[in-house]
Protein backbone atom coordinates (compact mmCIF):
# COMPACT_ATOMS: atom_id res chain seq x y z
CA UNK A 1 0.00 0.00 0.00
CA UNK A 2 2.92 2.60 0.57
CA UNK A 3 6.14 1.99 -1.22
CA UNK A 4 8.93 4.23 0.29
CA UNK A 5 12.05 4.17 -2.68
CA UNK A 6 15.16 5.47 -1.37
CA UNK A 7 13.77 8.10 0.69
CA UNK A 8 16.01 11.06 1.45
CA UNK A 9 15.47 14.21 3.53
CA UNK A 10 17.85 16.84 4.34
CA UNK A 11 17.46 19.74 6.81
CA UNK A 12 19.86 22.45 5.55
CA UNK A 13 23.31 20.98 5.16
CA UNK A 14 21.99 18.13 7.62
CA UNK A 15 21.17 14.50 6.50
CA UNK A 16 18.47 13.35 8.34
CA UNK A 17 17.23 10.44 5.86
CA UNK A 18 19.96 8.29 4.07
CA UNK A 19 18.15 6.36 1.77
CA UNK A 20 15.38 4.81 3.64
CA UNK A 21 13.78 1.91 1.05
CA UNK A 22 10.48 -0.02 3.10
CA UNK A 23 7.17 -1.46 2.04
CA UNK A 24 4.31 -1.35 3.82
CA UNK A 25 1.43 -3.35 3.52
CA UNK A 26 -2.21 -3.82 3.89
CA UNK A 27 -3.20 -5.06 7.60
CA UNK A 28 0.39 -4.57 8.42
CA UNK A 29 1.40 -3.40 11.53
CA UNK A 30 4.87 -1.78 11.33
CA UNK A 31 6.96 -0.37 14.61
CA UNK A 32 9.25 2.03 14.10
CA UNK A 33 12.17 2.30 16.94
CA UNK A 34 15.34 3.50 17.33
CA UNK A 35 16.93 6.21 19.53
CA UNK A 36 16.20 9.95 19.39
CA UNK A 37 17.82 11.63 16.72
CA UNK A 38 17.96 8.51 14.36
CA UNK A 39 15.05 10.40 12.19
CA UNK A 40 12.07 7.77 13.04
CA UNK A 41 9.79 10.93 12.95
CA UNK A 42 11.30 12.36 9.90
CA UNK A 43 10.64 9.50 8.40
CA UNK A 44 6.85 9.20 9.46
CA UNK A 45 5.84 12.84 8.88
CA UNK A 46 7.69 12.39 5.20
CA UNK A 47 5.17 9.67 4.72
CA UNK A 48 1.83 11.87 4.19
CA UNK A 49 4.57 14.79 3.32
CA UNK A 50 4.39 16.61 6.75
CA UNK A 51 8.21 17.21 5.83
CA UNK A 52 8.17 17.31 1.69
CA UNK A 53 11.25 14.37 1.24
CA UNK A 54 14.32 15.99 -0.48
CA UNK A 55 14.63 12.64 -2.74
CA UNK A 56 13.04 9.46 -3.56
CA UNK A 57 9.23 8.94 -3.80
CA UNK A 58 6.80 7.45 -1.66
CA UNK A 59 4.04 5.96 -3.72
CA UNK A 60 0.88 5.54 -1.93
CA UNK A 61 -2.10 3.16 -3.47
CA UNK A 62 -0.26 3.75 -6.86
CA UNK A 63 0.48 7.48 -6.74
CA UNK A 64 3.72 9.06 -5.93
CA UNK A 65 2.58 11.59 -3.11
CA UNK A 66 6.45 13.01 -2.80
CA UNK A 67 5.78 14.43 -6.07
CA UNK A 68 4.98 18.74 -5.49
CA UNK A 69 2.56 18.57 -8.48
CA UNK A 70 0.50 15.75 -6.49
CA UNK A 71 -2.54 17.25 -4.42
CA UNK A 72 -1.60 15.87 -1.13
CA UNK A 73 -4.73 16.95 0.29
CA UNK A 74 -6.45 14.52 -1.41
CA UNK A 75 -4.23 11.27 0.00
CA UNK A 76 -3.86 12.96 3.06
CA UNK A 77 -7.75 11.69 3.62
CA UNK A 78 -6.87 8.42 3.08
CA UNK A 79 -4.36 9.12 5.94
CA UNK A 80 -4.44 9.47 9.26
CA UNK A 81 -2.19 10.50 11.71
CA UNK A 82 -1.63 10.96 15.23
CA UNK A 83 0.25 13.15 17.07
CA UNK A 84 2.75 12.95 20.51
CA UNK A 85 1.24 15.70 21.80
CA UNK A 86 -2.25 15.00 20.31
CA UNK A 87 -3.16 18.78 18.44
CA UNK A 88 -6.69 18.44 19.30
CA UNK A 89 -8.09 21.96 17.65
CA UNK A 90 -8.63 23.76 20.94
CA UNK A 91 -11.04 26.14 19.47
CA UNK A 92 -13.65 22.83 19.07
CA UNK A 93 -15.63 20.82 21.02
CA UNK A 94 -14.57 17.10 21.09
CA UNK A 95 -17.77 16.42 18.74
CA UNK A 96 -16.57 18.85 16.59
CA UNK A 97 -13.04 17.94 16.59
CA UNK A 98 -13.80 14.37 15.44
CA UNK A 99 -16.47 15.71 12.99
CA UNK A 100 -15.13 18.48 11.24
CA UNK A 101 -13.19 17.25 8.88
CA UNK A 102 -15.19 14.53 7.32
CA UNK A 103 -18.20 17.12 7.24
CA UNK A 104 -16.33 19.82 5.94
CA UNK A 105 -14.66 17.54 2.68
CA UNK A 106 -17.66 15.98 1.90
CA UNK A 107 -19.72 19.23 1.71
CA UNK A 108 -17.05 20.82 -0.46
CA UNK A 109 -17.16 17.43 -2.77
CA UNK A 110 -20.30 17.97 -2.74
CA UNK A 111 -19.88 21.36 -4.18
CA UNK A 112 -17.98 20.66 -6.71
CA UNK A 113 -19.73 17.71 -7.59
CA UNK A 114 -22.42 20.41 -7.77
CA UNK A 115 -20.66 22.96 -9.83
CA UNK A 116 -19.32 20.56 -12.21
CA UNK A 117 -22.71 19.37 -13.03
CA UNK A 118 -23.57 22.48 -13.78
CA UNK A 119 -21.16 22.93 -15.93
CA UNK A 120 -21.85 19.56 -17.98
CA UNK A 121 -25.56 20.76 -18.30
CA UNK A 122 -24.29 24.11 -20.01
CA UNK A 123 -21.77 21.74 -22.25
CA UNK A 124 -24.72 19.47 -22.99
CA UNK A 125 -26.89 21.97 -24.54
CA UNK A 126 -24.01 22.02 -27.26
CA UNK A 127 -23.25 18.16 -27.69
CA UNK A 128 -24.56 15.57 -29.68
CA UNK A 129 -23.92 12.54 -26.82
CA UNK A 130 -24.22 14.10 -23.25
CA UNK A 131 -22.10 13.75 -20.75
CA UNK A 132 -23.26 11.97 -17.97
CA UNK A 133 -23.62 14.16 -14.79
CA UNK A 134 -22.03 13.20 -11.48
CA UNK A 135 -24.97 11.21 -9.46
CA UNK A 136 -25.59 13.42 -5.95
CA UNK A 137 -26.59 10.85 -3.41
CA UNK A 138 -27.02 13.35 -0.38
CA UNK A 139 -27.36 17.10 0.69
CA UNK A 140 -25.61 18.93 3.05
CA UNK A 141 -27.85 18.48 5.89
CA UNK A 142 -27.75 14.80 5.69
CA UNK A 143 -23.72 14.43 5.28
CA UNK A 144 -23.29 16.77 8.05
CA UNK A 145 -26.00 14.69 10.10
CA UNK A 146 -24.54 11.26 9.48
CA UNK A 147 -20.58 13.02 10.10
CA UNK A 148 -22.53 13.69 13.10
CA UNK A 149 -24.41 10.23 14.29
CA UNK A 150 -20.37 8.35 13.37
CA UNK A 151 -18.56 11.15 15.16
CA UNK A 152 -21.04 9.90 18.44
CA UNK A 153 -20.68 6.47 17.73
CA UNK A 154 -17.07 6.89 17.54
CA UNK A 155 -16.95 8.73 20.45
CA UNK A 156 -19.10 5.88 22.27
CA UNK A 157 -17.03 3.54 21.37
CA UNK A 158 -13.83 5.10 23.76
CA UNK A 159 -16.52 6.01 26.10
CA UNK A 160 -16.37 9.82 26.23
CA UNK A 161 -20.07 10.45 24.32
CA UNK A 162 -20.62 12.16 27.54
CA UNK A 163 -17.29 14.62 26.74
CA UNK A 164 -19.00 15.31 23.04
CA UNK A 165 -19.91 19.16 23.85
CA UNK A 166 -16.32 19.49 26.10
CA UNK A 167 -13.60 21.48 25.08
CA UNK A 168 -10.03 19.38 24.63
CA UNK A 169 -8.51 21.80 27.56
CA UNK A 170 -10.84 19.77 29.73
CA UNK A 171 -10.00 16.40 29.00
CA UNK A 172 -6.98 14.45 30.49
CA UNK A 173 -4.08 13.45 28.00
CA UNK A 174 -5.02 10.12 28.00
CA UNK A 175 -8.91 11.41 26.52
CA UNK A 176 -6.86 13.69 24.25
CA UNK A 177 -4.98 10.97 22.55
CA UNK A 178 -7.90 8.53 22.22
CA UNK A 179 -9.90 11.54 20.91
CA UNK A 180 -7.01 12.30 18.63
CA UNK A 181 -7.47 8.49 16.95
CA UNK A 182 -11.14 8.59 16.36
CA UNK A 183 -10.08 11.87 14.52
CA UNK A 184 -7.87 10.33 12.22
CA UNK A 185 -10.32 7.20 12.07
CA UNK A 186 -13.28 9.38 11.47
CA UNK A 187 -11.66 9.58 7.97
CA UNK A 188 -11.61 5.79 7.09
CA UNK A 189 -8.28 6.15 6.81
CA UNK A 190 -6.15 3.48 4.82
CA UNK A 191 -3.37 3.39 7.07
CA UNK A 192 -3.09 5.47 10.10
CA UNK A 193 0.49 6.81 11.41
CA UNK A 194 1.36 7.63 14.88
CA UNK A 195 4.18 9.40 15.72
CA UNK A 196 4.93 8.74 19.59
CA UNK A 197 1.39 8.86 20.51
CA UNK A 198 2.19 7.57 24.13
CA UNK A 199 5.36 9.90 24.91
CA UNK A 200 3.83 12.64 26.24
CA UNK A 201 1.62 10.34 28.62
CA UNK A 202 1.94 9.49 31.98
CA UNK A 203 2.18 5.76 32.87
CA UNK A 204 -1.07 5.01 33.98
CA UNK A 205 -3.09 6.71 30.71
CA UNK A 206 -0.40 5.22 27.97
CA UNK A 207 -2.57 1.59 29.02
CA UNK A 208 -5.61 3.39 27.76
CA UNK A 209 -4.54 4.51 24.07
CA UNK A 210 -2.22 1.08 23.98
CA UNK A 211 -5.26 -0.62 24.32
CA UNK A 212 -7.76 1.48 21.64
CA UNK A 213 -4.33 0.79 19.46
CA UNK A 214 -4.52 -2.83 19.68
CA UNK A 215 -8.40 -2.64 19.17
CA UNK A 216 -7.60 -0.86 15.74
CA UNK A 217 -4.98 -3.38 15.01
CA UNK A 218 -7.03 -6.51 15.81
CA UNK A 219 -9.91 -4.96 13.37
CA UNK A 220 -6.78 -5.07 10.37
CA UNK A 221 -6.19 -1.18 10.39
CA UNK A 222 -2.96 -1.22 8.55
CA UNK A 223 -0.77 1.41 11.29
CA UNK A 224 2.92 2.32 11.01
CA UNK A 225 3.73 3.54 14.53
CA UNK A 226 6.92 4.92 16.30
CA UNK A 227 7.15 4.13 19.68
CA UNK A 228 9.19 3.74 22.63
CA UNK A 229 6.94 0.77 23.77
CA UNK A 230 8.78 -2.26 23.57
CA UNK A 231 5.86 -4.21 24.83
CA UNK A 232 3.73 -2.88 22.57
CA UNK A 233 5.91 -3.39 19.55
CA UNK A 234 6.65 -7.46 20.50
CA UNK A 235 2.85 -8.03 21.08
CA UNK A 236 0.92 -6.02 18.35
CA UNK A 237 3.39 -5.11 15.76
CA UNK A 238 3.62 -7.94 12.41
CA UNK A 239 7.24 -6.19 11.90
CA UNK A 240 9.77 -4.40 13.57
CA UNK A 241 12.45 -2.08 12.44
CA UNK A 242 15.36 0.25 13.55
CA UNK A 243 16.20 2.79 12.56
CA UNK A 244 19.55 5.09 13.09
CA UNK A 245 21.76 7.37 11.65
CA UNK A 246 18.96 8.00 9.61
CA UNK A 247 18.89 4.75 7.84
CA UNK A 248 16.69 1.11 8.24
CA UNK A 249 19.63 -1.05 10.56
CA UNK A 250 17.54 -3.91 10.62
CA UNK A 251 14.03 -4.74 9.53
CA UNK A 252 12.04 -8.14 11.20
CA UNK A 253 8.98 -9.79 12.41
CA UNK A 254 9.05 -8.90 16.55
CA UNK A 255 10.37 -12.60 17.98
CA UNK A 256 13.35 -12.67 15.45
CA UNK A 257 13.70 -8.41 16.19
CA UNK A 258 13.66 -8.90 20.15
CA UNK A 259 15.17 -12.20 20.51
CA UNK A 260 18.29 -12.66 17.90
CA UNK A 261 19.20 -8.91 16.69
CA UNK A 262 21.53 -9.36 14.29
CA UNK A 263 22.81 -5.52 13.71
CA UNK A 264 25.57 -4.68 16.33
CA UNK A 265 24.21 -1.39 17.22
CA UNK A 266 20.82 -2.87 17.40
CA UNK A 267 22.06 -5.35 19.85
CA UNK A 268 23.44 -2.71 22.04
CA UNK A 269 19.99 -0.37 21.93
CA UNK A 270 18.06 -3.63 23.02
CA UNK A 271 20.33 -4.17 26.05
CA UNK A 272 19.99 -1.10 27.58
CA UNK A 273 16.43 -1.01 27.21
CA UNK A 274 15.38 -4.66 28.06
CA UNK B 1 -13.72 81.27 35.43
CA UNK B 2 -16.30 84.01 36.14
CA UNK B 3 -17.77 83.63 32.88
CA UNK B 4 -17.48 80.30 32.25
CA UNK B 5 -21.43 80.06 33.22
CA UNK B 6 -21.76 82.39 30.79
CA UNK B 7 -19.77 80.06 28.37
CA UNK B 8 -21.78 77.18 29.27
CA UNK B 9 -25.32 79.04 28.48
CA UNK B 10 -23.76 80.32 24.63
CA UNK B 11 -22.79 76.23 24.30
CA UNK B 12 -26.28 75.38 25.23
CA UNK B 13 -27.68 77.56 23.06
CA UNK B 14 -25.96 76.95 19.77
CA UNK B 15 -25.97 73.56 20.55
CA UNK B 16 -30.42 72.95 21.47
CA UNK B 17 -31.35 76.05 19.76
CA UNK B 18 -29.88 76.35 16.82
CA UNK B 19 -29.92 72.80 16.09
CA UNK B 20 -25.87 72.17 16.91
CA UNK B 21 -26.99 68.74 18.27
CA UNK B 22 -27.79 67.85 14.58
CA UNK B 23 -24.42 68.38 13.87
CA UNK B 24 -22.26 66.68 16.78
CA UNK B 25 -24.72 63.48 15.67
CA UNK B 26 -24.30 63.65 12.19
CA UNK B 27 -20.36 64.12 13.09
CA UNK B 28 -20.74 61.19 15.78
CA UNK B 29 -21.73 58.97 13.20
CA UNK B 30 -19.35 59.29 10.75
CA UNK B 31 -16.67 59.23 13.19
CA UNK B 32 -17.85 56.01 14.25
CA UNK B 33 -18.53 54.50 10.63
CA UNK B 34 -15.14 55.34 9.21
CA UNK B 35 -13.54 53.63 12.59
CA UNK B 36 -16.00 50.57 12.15
CA UNK B 37 -15.40 49.98 8.47
CA UNK B 38 -11.46 50.92 8.41
CA UNK B 39 -11.25 48.01 11.38
CA UNK B 40 -13.26 45.66 9.29
CA UNK B 41 -11.51 46.48 6.32
CA UNK B 42 -8.38 46.66 8.33
CA UNK B 43 -8.99 43.61 9.49
CA UNK B 44 -9.70 41.76 6.58
CA UNK B 45 -6.49 43.32 4.57
CA UNK B 46 -4.16 42.30 7.80
CA UNK B 47 -5.41 38.93 7.80
CA UNK B 48 -4.81 38.11 4.41
CA UNK B 49 -1.49 39.81 4.49
CA UNK B 50 -0.35 37.69 7.59
CA UNK B 51 -1.54 34.93 5.54
CA UNK B 52 0.61 35.33 3.20
CA UNK B 53 3.43 36.25 5.22
CA UNK B 54 3.48 32.70 7.54
CA UNK B 55 2.87 31.14 3.89
CA UNK B 56 5.96 28.20 3.06
CA UNK B 57 8.34 29.91 0.78
CA UNK B 58 10.05 27.64 -1.43
CA UNK B 59 7.28 28.32 -4.36
CA UNK B 60 7.58 31.36 -6.69
CA UNK B 61 4.23 33.04 -6.29
CA UNK B 62 4.53 32.75 -2.53
CA UNK B 63 7.41 34.81 -2.83
CA UNK B 64 5.73 37.51 -5.01
CA UNK B 65 2.56 37.84 -3.04
CA UNK B 66 5.52 38.34 -0.03
CA UNK B 67 7.30 41.26 -1.43
CA UNK B 68 4.03 43.05 -2.63
CA UNK B 69 2.81 42.79 1.01
CA UNK B 70 5.82 43.97 2.49
CA UNK B 71 5.66 46.88 -0.13
CA UNK B 72 2.38 47.60 0.85
CA UNK B 73 3.13 48.03 4.68
CA UNK B 74 6.30 49.76 4.04
CA UNK B 75 4.07 52.42 2.15
CA UNK B 76 1.33 52.44 4.93
CA UNK B 77 3.77 53.07 7.63
CA UNK B 78 5.76 55.09 6.26
CA UNK B 79 3.70 57.88 5.63
CA UNK B 80 1.38 59.99 7.95
CA UNK B 81 -2.36 58.82 7.53
CA UNK B 82 -3.30 62.53 6.95
CA UNK B 83 -0.66 62.31 3.89
CA UNK B 84 -3.11 59.03 2.64
CA UNK B 85 -6.33 60.80 3.13
CA UNK B 86 -4.97 63.84 1.16
CA UNK B 87 -3.12 62.00 -1.53
CA UNK B 88 -6.37 59.78 -1.40
CA UNK B 89 -8.42 62.43 -1.92
CA UNK B 90 -7.01 65.08 -3.90
CA UNK B 91 -5.08 62.55 -6.15
CA UNK B 92 -6.42 59.11 -6.62
CA UNK B 93 -9.78 60.15 -6.41
CA UNK B 94 -9.48 62.55 -9.29
CA UNK B 95 -7.02 60.74 -11.70
CA UNK B 96 -9.22 57.39 -11.41
CA UNK B 97 -12.45 59.53 -12.20
CA UNK B 98 -14.41 57.70 -9.46
CA UNK B 99 -16.93 59.63 -8.22
CA UNK B 100 -16.48 58.70 -4.72
CA UNK B 101 -17.57 61.04 -1.49
CA UNK B 102 -15.17 61.87 1.16
CA UNK B 103 -16.59 59.97 3.84
CA UNK B 104 -15.94 56.60 1.70
CA UNK B 105 -12.30 58.04 0.95
CA UNK B 106 -11.79 57.91 4.73
CA UNK B 107 -13.38 54.73 5.12
CA UNK B 108 -11.21 52.91 2.42
CA UNK B 109 -7.67 54.79 3.71
CA UNK B 110 -8.26 54.32 7.52
CA UNK B 111 -8.69 50.88 6.36
CA UNK B 112 -5.84 50.28 4.42
CA UNK B 113 -3.82 52.44 6.86
CA UNK B 114 -4.36 49.92 9.95
CA UNK B 115 -4.79 47.05 7.63
CA UNK B 116 -0.66 47.16 7.21
CA UNK B 117 -0.50 47.56 11.45
CA UNK B 118 -3.11 44.69 11.69
CA UNK B 119 -1.18 42.64 9.72
CA UNK B 120 1.76 42.56 11.95
CA UNK B 121 -0.50 41.83 15.18
CA UNK B 122 -2.31 39.43 13.31
CA UNK B 123 0.97 37.54 12.18
CA UNK B 124 2.31 37.28 15.65
CA UNK B 125 -0.90 36.35 16.56
CA UNK B 126 -0.71 33.49 14.13
CA UNK B 127 2.51 32.33 15.22
CA UNK B 128 1.56 32.24 18.83
CA UNK B 129 -0.95 29.40 18.34
CA UNK B 130 1.01 25.71 17.96
CA UNK B 131 1.97 24.80 15.12
CA UNK B 132 0.86 21.65 15.58
CA UNK B 133 -2.52 22.99 14.99
CA UNK B 134 -1.92 23.64 11.39
CA UNK B 135 -0.41 20.08 10.85
CA UNK B 136 -3.33 18.18 12.67
CA UNK B 137 -5.90 19.80 10.21
CA UNK B 138 -3.29 19.13 7.33
CA UNK B 139 -3.01 15.56 8.30
CA UNK B 140 -6.60 15.20 8.50
CA UNK B 141 -6.57 16.64 4.78
CA UNK B 142 -7.78 20.09 5.16
CA UNK B 143 -6.25 22.49 2.68
CA UNK B 144 -3.91 25.05 4.16
CA UNK B 145 -5.95 28.15 3.66
CA UNK B 146 -9.05 25.75 5.21
CA UNK B 147 -6.93 25.00 8.60
CA UNK B 148 -5.65 28.87 8.60
CA UNK B 149 -9.71 29.99 8.38
CA UNK B 150 -11.31 27.03 10.65
CA UNK B 151 -8.68 26.55 13.52
CA UNK B 152 -5.15 28.66 13.48
CA UNK B 153 -7.20 32.68 12.77
CA UNK B 154 -9.79 31.78 15.33
CA UNK B 155 -7.28 31.06 18.48
CA UNK B 156 -4.75 33.85 16.98
CA UNK B 157 -7.82 36.27 16.68
CA UNK B 158 -8.59 34.78 20.49
CA UNK B 159 -4.99 35.83 21.52
CA UNK B 160 -4.59 38.91 19.86
CA UNK B 161 -7.76 40.90 21.13
CA UNK B 162 -6.75 43.45 23.57
CA UNK B 163 -4.02 44.36 21.03
CA UNK B 164 -6.86 44.84 18.57
CA UNK B 165 -8.70 46.72 21.08
CA UNK B 166 -6.05 48.97 21.20
CA UNK B 167 -5.96 49.32 17.72
CA UNK B 168 -9.86 50.18 17.76
CA UNK B 169 -9.28 52.75 20.11
CA UNK B 170 -6.18 54.54 17.97
CA UNK B 171 -8.44 53.91 15.09
CA UNK B 172 -11.28 56.08 16.78
CA UNK B 173 -9.43 58.96 17.56
CA UNK B 174 -7.06 59.02 14.49
CA UNK B 175 -10.32 59.87 12.28
CA UNK B 176 -10.32 63.60 13.62
CA UNK B 177 -8.01 64.28 11.31
CA UNK B 178 -10.75 63.45 8.64
CA UNK B 179 -11.73 67.22 8.33
CA UNK B 180 -8.66 67.76 6.00
CA UNK B 181 -10.62 66.11 3.37
CA UNK B 182 -13.82 68.08 4.59
CA UNK B 183 -15.61 65.60 6.23
CA UNK B 184 -17.68 65.98 8.62
CA UNK B 185 -16.92 64.57 11.87
CA UNK B 186 -16.75 65.07 15.43
CA UNK B 187 -14.30 67.78 15.37
CA UNK B 188 -16.13 69.51 12.47
CA UNK B 189 -19.11 69.55 14.44
CA UNK B 190 -17.65 71.24 17.14
CA UNK B 191 -15.68 73.61 15.51
CA UNK B 192 -18.77 74.67 13.99
CA UNK B 193 -20.58 75.47 17.00
CA UNK B 194 -17.66 77.18 18.17
CA UNK B 195 -17.28 79.27 14.91
CA UNK B 196 -20.76 80.31 15.19
CA UNK B 197 -20.73 81.40 19.33
CA UNK B 198 -16.85 82.90 19.05
CA UNK B 199 -16.66 80.56 21.65
CA UNK B 200 -14.25 77.20 21.85
CA UNK B 201 -13.83 76.00 25.48
CA UNK B 202 -16.93 74.54 25.97
CA UNK B 203 -16.98 73.04 22.56
CA UNK B 204 -13.54 71.27 23.00
CA UNK B 205 -14.31 70.35 26.36
CA UNK B 206 -17.49 68.18 25.40
CA UNK B 207 -15.95 66.87 22.02
CA UNK B 208 -12.59 65.38 24.53
CA UNK B 209 -15.98 64.19 26.89
CA UNK B 210 -17.74 62.56 24.05
CA UNK B 211 -14.07 60.77 22.75
CA UNK B 212 -13.36 59.58 26.24
CA UNK B 213 -16.78 58.19 26.54
CA UNK B 214 -16.50 56.33 23.49
CA UNK B 215 -13.27 54.67 24.26
CA UNK B 216 -14.46 53.61 27.39
CA UNK B 217 -17.24 52.06 25.55
CA UNK B 218 -14.96 50.14 22.88
CA UNK B 219 -12.86 48.89 26.29
CA UNK B 220 -15.69 47.56 27.34
CA UNK B 221 -16.90 45.80 24.62
CA UNK B 222 -13.83 44.15 23.96
CA UNK B 223 -13.81 42.88 27.35
CA UNK B 224 -17.10 41.52 26.87
CA UNK B 225 -15.71 39.72 23.65
CA UNK B 226 -12.54 38.62 25.40
CA UNK B 227 -15.18 36.69 28.25
CA UNK B 228 -17.18 35.09 25.42
CA UNK B 229 -14.38 33.77 23.30
CA UNK B 230 -12.72 32.11 26.40
CA UNK B 231 -15.59 29.11 27.23
CA UNK B 232 -12.37 27.12 25.02
CA UNK B 233 -9.98 28.18 27.59
CA UNK B 234 -8.88 26.82 30.93
CA UNK B 235 -7.00 29.77 32.31
CA UNK B 236 -9.90 32.16 33.85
Amino acid sequence: MIDVINLKKNFGSLEILKGINITVNKGDIVAVLGPSGSGKSTFLRCLNCMEDPTEGSIIFNGVDIADMKVDINVHRRHMGMVFQHFNLFNNKTVLQNVMMAPAYLKCKDLKQAKSKNRMTKVKNLFRGNKEELIQITATKEQIKAEAKQQALNLLKRIGLDDKADAYPSTLSGGQKQRVAIIRSLAMNPDVILFDEPTSALDPEMVGEVLELMKELASEGMTMVVVTHEMGFAREVASRVIFMDDGQIKEEAPPEEFFDNPKDERLKEFLSKIL
Amino acid sequence: MGNFGLKVDKFIEIFIEQNGYVKVVQGLQNTVFIAVAGLIIGILIGTVIATVKVLPKYKMLPRVLNGVCNLYVALFRGTPIVVQLLVGYYVLVPLTGVNLPGIRVAMIVFGMNSGAYISEIMRSGIQSVDSGQMEAGRAVGLSFGTSMMKIVIPQAVKNILPTLGNEFIALIKETSVVSFIAVADLYMAFNYIGTNSYEFMVPYLVMALIYIVLVLIITLLVRVLERSLKKSDRRN
